[in-house]
């Protein structure tokens, strides 16, 4: 709000001084605006650990040293890194520095009666004289009185201003920006977010060990999970026939929480609500259900296994590990829930739908690794140091036999991904949201104007001023004037 | 029946496109007849300031060029909507549909600030520029009509939607205007308009539309932007997450803050407040080309 300074003599105090005044002048808040709309740039240009972890991953494939430059600017975690925030942070002091004082000084003025009228009008915009009398200033003060213009009334004067709410709305405008950042900064603290796989027929627990992913906000811990069950009953996809992109996904659930349980249907668009946390519809695919067996006829392994789909048809890939086996077998699979042979391709799914499910496998023979601690993907084993004793394929019913034991796929379910969310801040940042957007209206289509009105013996003095040179005052000094002299 | 009135909306464009063709034309002649050299003038010095004005030659062209506007605007209008019935959903599954919509847009915009403003100068670029967008969409974008995929099933879509496009066409209109100005402001600095560009408002003239247009619409892209938060809470679980196209049309937004910022506070007029303009129009117009063609992200399932 300040004009350039001069560079005071040194002085902590005055430096201090100097630096908010910078700080929260209008020319700072213009750079620190520019600076944000282009720091924030590089991310989307450059693969994000948040929405594109695996992108990242392939960057530091390919490009190693370059990837450990941008790592060291952050370049793969923008708006989480340290120069981002920084300019937010700085734009946000700078917003408080301005904005604060101005709402004061803003409150002062609306008490206050509009300042007195300038010497000489006739310097003014829409400037007009002409013959009246006092009868035309009583006029006047009842148009001002009625068009809700607030004035001060001087001997021979009047002083008139409107739209005050402008200046209120912008106020607002920017105030709410800060509910915003509060609604943000709220959420990502004490928020929540995890996801996990379910069968159709199973149900979830909401503890933390049932999540496959789960991450919790700074000041957030698995304490504070809401304590919900979900039983999915029935999981219904619908594709286009002609082009195998979905129309429609729909889970019924059973819902359980603090002992009372409800029927309800997930959508994609309609999450289910426990109080701040929400339940997402995010994904689905196929588990087919298979029962592995040794040479003795012992089972050793038997239950669905999610398959991670792979492309529109949902052909999957997936792994069953069978460390109970002697020696354990591991199957490296895939899944076509509508097979179709290519010469091309090979064998494909064609449809979405079960139609002609086929569950293709290598079978392989030896240490699978699974307690040496390293963590290890569930859709994958890492063959090698094992042996491939097989190959084969079955539909469901089907049993395929190899040395050592046989595989039965009894059947096949889907899965559905839920996603679990928590996040308090969000009706904070939908208030400041909605705010914005009144305070914008008020500010950008309000109009500030002010009307002065002057009589001297016989002659009547007219003349008018609009803030940012708004539009309209011309046909409302017309208005006043006609209204003085008593025409309709 | 689905295929019959994507049929129909094919009609409706491509007659759009007859007409914003012969539009275009109109505008070019009324642009170049209306250009006389003096009777007295030397006419072999070249010299293009002697040239004057005399649009009475040229006031019917001029009519019918801007009556073909509105025609092309209502076919294309006919055209959106016979899309969206062969959809069964609003038209704005995939780029092709963006595309005709934002012409739609686009036109409609200058048609109505053409109500308040002597903008009949534009039309030529105006009619060109909507007949490169519909070239494009037709021949390049176009897919058939398909149903939406389930996340885009939302009225948050329908509204978010009709804001941003909305937007859209009013911030390229405003960017043609700080185009013009600077086009003109340059042909001024090196001595005067050539005689076919003195019916354009004058500069101030200019700076001031581009920015009040701006001021307008601002509003409601930022509401255009808070109903895309609200959608994507309820289909991603989350109502901000940097996506690409999330991103750039926050970063649109803070561009236009800047713009209105740099006019109303710091006192930018002109060449650098024209300039600024571009720079947050193109952020817009990088958003749907870039992010739809090549990106990656939430957004980018629409299979253009
Ligand atoms: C998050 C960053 C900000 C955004 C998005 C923003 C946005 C806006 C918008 C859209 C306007 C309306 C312009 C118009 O009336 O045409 C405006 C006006 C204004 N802003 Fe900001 N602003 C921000 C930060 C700031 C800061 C940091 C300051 C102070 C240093 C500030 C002070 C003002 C002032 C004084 C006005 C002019 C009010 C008037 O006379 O109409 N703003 N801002």
């Amino acid at each position: 709000m300040s004009k350039q300074i001069e560079v005071p003599e040194l002085g902590a105090f005055a430096l201090m001084r100097y630096a908010w005044v910078q700080l929260t002048s209008m020319r700072t808040a213009l750079i620190l605006l520019m600076l944000m709309a282009v720091a924030a740039i590089p991310g989307s240009l450059i693969p994000q650990r948040l929405t594109n972890p695996i992108a990242v991953r392939e960057f530091f494939k390919s490009d190693r040293d370059l990837a450990i430059w941008y790592d060291r600017f952050s370049l793969f975690d923008v708006y989480g890194s340290p120069w981002f925030s920084a300019i937010y942070i700085l734009l946000f002091i700078s917003l408080i520095g301005c904005v604060l004082p101005r709402s004061v000084e803003h409150y002062k003025s609306m008490l206050a009666k509009p300042p007195a009228t300038p010497k000489n009008l006739n310097r003014l915009s829409h400037f007009q004289e002409f013959h009246g009398s006092q009868e035309s200033m009583n006029r006047a003060n009842s148009w001002f009185a009625k068009n809700r213009f607030r004035v001060r009334v001087d001997a021979e004067t009047i002083s008139a201003e409107k739209g005050y709410l402008r200046e209120t709305g912008n106020l607002l405008f920017h105030l709410s920006l800060i509910l915003v950042l509060i609604g943000v900064s709220f959420g990502s603290l004490f928020g929540m977010r995890g996801e996990a796989i379910i069968n159709v027929g199973e149900r979830f627990i909401s503890v933390p060990t049932s999540y496959d992913t789960l991450a919790f906000g700074k000041l957030s811990n698995d304490g504070s999970l809401s304590p919900f069950q979900i039983k999915v009953n029935k999981f219904d996809a619908k594709y286009d026939p002609k082009t195998s992109s979905p129309q429609d996904y729909t889970a019924w659930v059973t819902a359980e929480i603090d002992g009372k349980s409800s029927q309800e249907i997930l959508k994609v668009n309609k999450p289910l609500t426990f109080g701040h946390t929400r339940v997402y519809l995010q994904a689905n695919g196929y588990s087919p259900v298979v029962t592995v067996r040794d040479s003795l006829q012992n089972v050793v392994f038997q239950g669905p296994v999610p398959f991670l789909p792979q492309d529109g048809n949902l052909r999957s890939i997936g792994s069953i590990k069978v460390p109970d086996a002697k020696p354990s077998v591991g199957f490296v699979a895939s899944f076509l829930p509508t097979n179709s042979r290519t010469t091309s391709q090979g064998s494909i799914s064609i449809y979405p739908e079960l139609l002609d499910p086929k569950l293709l496998f290598s079978i392989w023979e030896g240490d699978l690794g699974l307690d040496s601690g390293i963590p290890q993907s569930i859709y994958k084993i890492d063959t090698t140091n094992l042996k491939q004793i097989g190959l084969g394929s079955v539909k469901p019913g089907e049993t395929y036999e190899y040395e050592g034991g046989s595989i039965t796929l009894e059947t096949v379910v889907p899965w559905v991904n839920l996603q679990v969310v928590r996040d308090p801040g969000k009706s904070f940042a939908l208030a400041g949201g909605i705010l914005a957007i009144l305070g914008l209206l008020t500010s950008l289509y309000g109009r500030r104007r002010r009307i002065w009105i002057r009589i001297d013996g016989e002659r009547i003095e007219v003349a008018g001023l609009a803030k940012n040179s708004a539009p309209g005052l011309e046909n409302e000094i017309d208005k006043f004037i006609r209204a003085i002299k008593g025409e309709k | 029946m689905q295929t019959t009135w994507a049929y129909v909306s094919n009609y409706f464009v491509y007659s759009a496109m007859a007409v914003f063709s012969i539009s275009f034309i109109s505008h070019a002649f009324e642009t170049a007849f209306a250009v006389r050299t003096p009777e007295n003038a030397d006419s072999t010095d070249g010299n293009l300031m002697t040239k004057t004005l005399d649009y009475k030659r040229t006031e019917r062209a001029a009519r019918i060029a801007t009556a073909l506007m509105a025609l092309g605007f209502l076919l294309l209008l006919a055209g959106v909507i016979a899309r969206g019935i062969s959809n069964g959903h609003v038209p704005w599954g995939n780029m092709y549909e963006f595309s005709i919509t934002g012409a739609l847009a686009f036109t409609g915009a200058y048609l109505i600030a053409l109500r308040k403003y002597d903008l009949r100068w534009l039309g030529l670029f105006i009619s060109l520029g909507v007949l490169l967008t519909l070239g494009t969409a037709i021949t390049l974008l176009y897919r058939d009509s398909a149903p939406l995929v389930p996340a885009l099933k939302s009225t948050w879509l329908v509204i978010h939607v009709v804001a941003a496009i909305i937007s859209g066409g009013v911030f390229l209109l405003a960017n043609v205007i700080a185009g013009a100005y600077l086009y003109l402001d340059n042909l001024e600095r090196k001595g005067g308009r050539p005689a076919w560009l003195r019916r354009l408002p004058n500069l101030e003239v200019l700076d001031q539309l581009s920015y009040r247009l701006v001021a307008f619409v601002f509003p409601l892209w930022t509401f255009a932007v808070i109903a895309g938060a609200i959608w994507a809470e309820s289909a991603w679980g989350r109502y901000w997450g940097w996506d690409p196209k999330e991103t750039w049309a926050f970063i649109t937004w803070v561009a236009y803050a800047a713009y209105l910022h740099a006019r109303v506070t710091v006192g930018w007029r002109g060449r650098r407040a024209a300039w600024l303009c571009i720079f947050a129009g193109s952020t817009f117009l990088f958003n749907y080309v870039y992010v739809n063609v090549w990106g990656t992200g939430k957004h980018t399932y629409s299979g253009l």
